[in-house]
């Protein structure tokens, strides 16, 4: 035990830091302080001088151990590359299947579903708020028989899928289960994830519907259902991303990050649930941004805490319960309209981060998203980023390369105080729920995304092709995806036909059952799962939640 | 002393997106001008009603989630039937060019893409609102 770096010698590194940091200043080039677009204050050189204290057995250890530093297995990708999973939907069930054949066929390993903004708020696509948005930015589901179409040849068995579903999360994941069902697939087999993670949408991605106490109430209820029956799912995917593509800064992703997660952690063993159950199934959502060393330092910062919070604060004894695993998005925010092809080189730097920090699984944007939903050329030029990277570049083949780099290990320990202080920040204010419903979380993430925008414009951060090296006139010369508006009468028709040959007297007696376990304690998921199974509408079982929940109404901050 | 500029920033439909809506009416406040927003998940039918009843001189329309060609289009309507037709109307988003100029012909003033300055939208309002009360 003890630190890496004698106190001797640190003192003697200090003293020629000093020197060589007034040859520096005498020296040519950037004198002025660089920020990066977090507004770090970022130095010229870093020495063990800027870690003076660091301990390999307590900071760091190896793969697979305690504090999980250098990755939460391990093997890491010498056994196993990290899953290629592309994030996609759009119009129907029909259309959304086609393409997850495509990329199958071409060498995904995952599923990742993305449904329209109907589907993630509680509508059927029949519903009049429904109009105009179905199958805009994801697949239209309003019913097991549609989520049937979804999956149609694709062995639930055999890949994993993960669903980018919120409010709903209950009811998407009983239309999956009974898809296993009609598969022939035990739902303990099942192996996949919903997103699930209502605290950000609060904060972030804004598509909430009831009100918090319901929502964590759902959320429990989930957690312990999946622990007897869905064992393999991971029942929350607590999400960074949405932070940060509001325009947080990486310290702020971090700490509203695991402060949900920690609030999800004190909700299950407030429900009377044993850590060591559920703790497992929780899994991690980050963004990667472009500041490729902070990203890095950002994942290692994570599991760190994670570790040590759910040791000594929360008492997690499984080692599955302290180890953080998580899946990575390419930042859709730092792509750009303007000379689209230029998306596929960041892209690429921003998935090399992600590898660099041990991602279990990732997503490549593809170069055309800030015009349409992606097309097959690009979305296949995406994935083969991620091929390449894996295949060819060598990040695959040593585990943690960067750690001992003074830079990098000063940066995961700054995030990592930075964090603490959010947390003990977020205390003060009651909590997660109550800083959100003050707007806290709002306000420092509307704050950061002005103070961005406002350094793109003066010209302190270089966008290239947008305030820089800029094309005047362009033309874009890409093709674009385009959604055929047929999909949404196509939907209202299918509905219409659905809700006159279903057993409507069955219907209604697994929604009164619902409403009554809503009314009281019992635990939803059955009774959503028996909703599903005679093909109520996601839309039915939401309006009967909303009726007993109530809606939530947001503080409105900038 | 002539009036402050008044702007109403709307977020119709279901899309929950609103750091672009956000910095806009930040920007838009802090070049002078008397800003409104909506807050989320707004219908046509709320946007129209606020833009009457605030007295905006503009309204401006965020939408990232692709119904915009649904979306945008009633808002000019719903703002003609109420006889508001003369006022502004900007909108921005994940707008592909095609559907932009589309949308021009059906009565938005201007459309702004992704990459547009907000000084840039600062200083097309303050000309539209000049050349409109000239």
């Amino acid at each position: 035990m003890g630190g890496i770096f004698d106190h001797e010698k640190i003192k003697a590194i200090e003293k020629q830091v000093q020197d060589w940091t007034k040859r520096f200043a005498e020296g040519p080039g950037r004198k002025s302080e660089v920020t990066n677009p977090s507004g770090r204050k970022i130095k010229p050189l870093y020495t063990p001088a800027d870690v003076p204290s660091l301990d390999y057995d307590k900071d760091l250890g190896f793969p697979g151990e305690y504090p999980f530093t250098r990755g939460p297995h391990t093997t890491m990708y010498r056994d196993k590359l990290w899953t290629m999973r592309q994030f996609s939907g759009f119009g129907s069930a029909r259309d959304s299947n086609k393409r997850y054949h495509f990329l199958l066929d071409r060498g995904q390993t995952g599923i990742s579903v993305a449904f329209d903004l109907p589907t993630i708020m509680g509508y059927d696509s029949d519903h009049p708020r429904a109009q105009g948005e179905v199958g805009m930015c994801g697949v239209a589901i309003s019913s097991l028989e549609d989520m049937q179409t979804l999956f149609d040849g694709i062995p639930l068995a055999k890949v994993s899928t993960s669903m980018t579903i919120n409010a709903p999360a209950s009811i998407l994941l009983a239309f999956y289960i009974c898809v296993g069902e009609k598969q022939g697939v035990a739902s303990h087999l099942l192996r996949g994830t919903i997103q699930n993670d209502i605290l950000k949408e609060y904060i972030a991605q804004k598509s909430w519907i009831f009100p918090p106490e319901p929502s964590m109430r759902i959320i429990t209820d989930i957690m312990a259902f999946a622990a007897d029956h869905v064992p393999k799912w991971n029942t929350i995917s607590i999400s960074g991303y949405h932070i940060r593509e509001a325009g947080s800064t990486a310290a702020q992703e971090l700490a509203f990050t695991l402060a949900d997660g920690f609030a999800y952690v004190e909700a299950g063993i407030k429900a009377g649930l044993d850590v060591d159950k559920f703790a497992p199934r929780l899994s991690y959502f980050f963004n990667s941004h472009l500041d490729f060393f902070e990203e890095i330092a950002k994942y290692r910062a994570a599991r760190r805490i994670w570790a040590r919070t759910m040791k000594t604060k929360y008492g997690a004894k499984r080692k599955e319960s302290l180890l953080l695993r998580f899946h990575t998005q390419t930042a859709g925010c730092t792509l750009t309209a303007q000379q689209p092809e230029n998306n596929i080189v960041r892209t690429a730097y921003e998935a090399m981060a992600a590898a660099l920090g041990g991602t279990q699984s990732l997503h490549t944007n593809s170069m055309d998203e800030t015009l349409a939903l992606p097309t097959e050329k690009s979305v296949q030029i995406a994935l083969r980023t991620q091929q390449i990277l894996a295949s060819e570049t060598g990040v695959a083949n040593t585990i943690d390369p960067l750690a001992g780099s003074y830079y990098v290990e000063a940066l995961t320990d700054a995030l990592e105080q930075e964090a603490e202080a959010y947390f003990k920040k977020i205390e003060s204010l009651g909590g997660v729920v109550k800083a959100l419903e003050m707007g806290f979380f709002q306000k420092e993430i509307s704050d950061a995304a002005y103070r961005y925008q406002k350094e793109i414009e003066n010209k302190t951060k270089i966008v290239v092709g947008v305030n820089e090296y800029v094309i005047e006139n362009e033309a874009v010369a890409i093709d674009l995806l385009k959604i055929d508006p047929e999909v949404e009468e196509g939907q209202r028709k299918a509905l219409a036909r659905l809700r006159q040959e279903r057993d409507n007297l069955a219907v209604k007696a697994a929604l009164d059952e619902l409403r009554r376990a809503a009314k009281g304690r019992d635990n939803l998921m059955p009774r959503i799962i028996s909703c599903s199974r005679v093909y109520a509408t996601l839309g039915e079982m939401i309006q009967v939640l909303r009726e007993e929940f109530g809606e939530y109404k947001e503080p409105i901050i900038y | 002393m002539t009036r402050k500029i008044r702007v109403l920033v709307a977020k119709p439909g279901l899309d929950g997106h609103d750091r672009g809506a956000k910095v806009v009416a930040s920007a838009l406040r802090d070049a002078g001008m008397e800003v409104i927003y909506t807050g989320l998940h707004q219908t046509p039918e709320m946007i129209v009603e606020a833009a009457i009843q605030e007295d905006v001189d503009v309204v401006g329309l965020s939408l990232l989630s692709g119904a915009h060609m649904t979306l945008f289009p009633k808002v000019v309507s719903l703002l003609r039937e109420r006889g508001a037709g003369d006022k502004i109307i900007v909108a921005g988003g994940i707008i592909p060019e095609d559907e932009s100029a589309e949308l021009k012909r059906a009565g938005i003033t201007e459309v702004f893409g992704p990459g547009t300055t907000t000084s840039r939208i600062v200083e097309f309002i303050r000309q539209e609102v000049a050349s409109r009360t000239a």
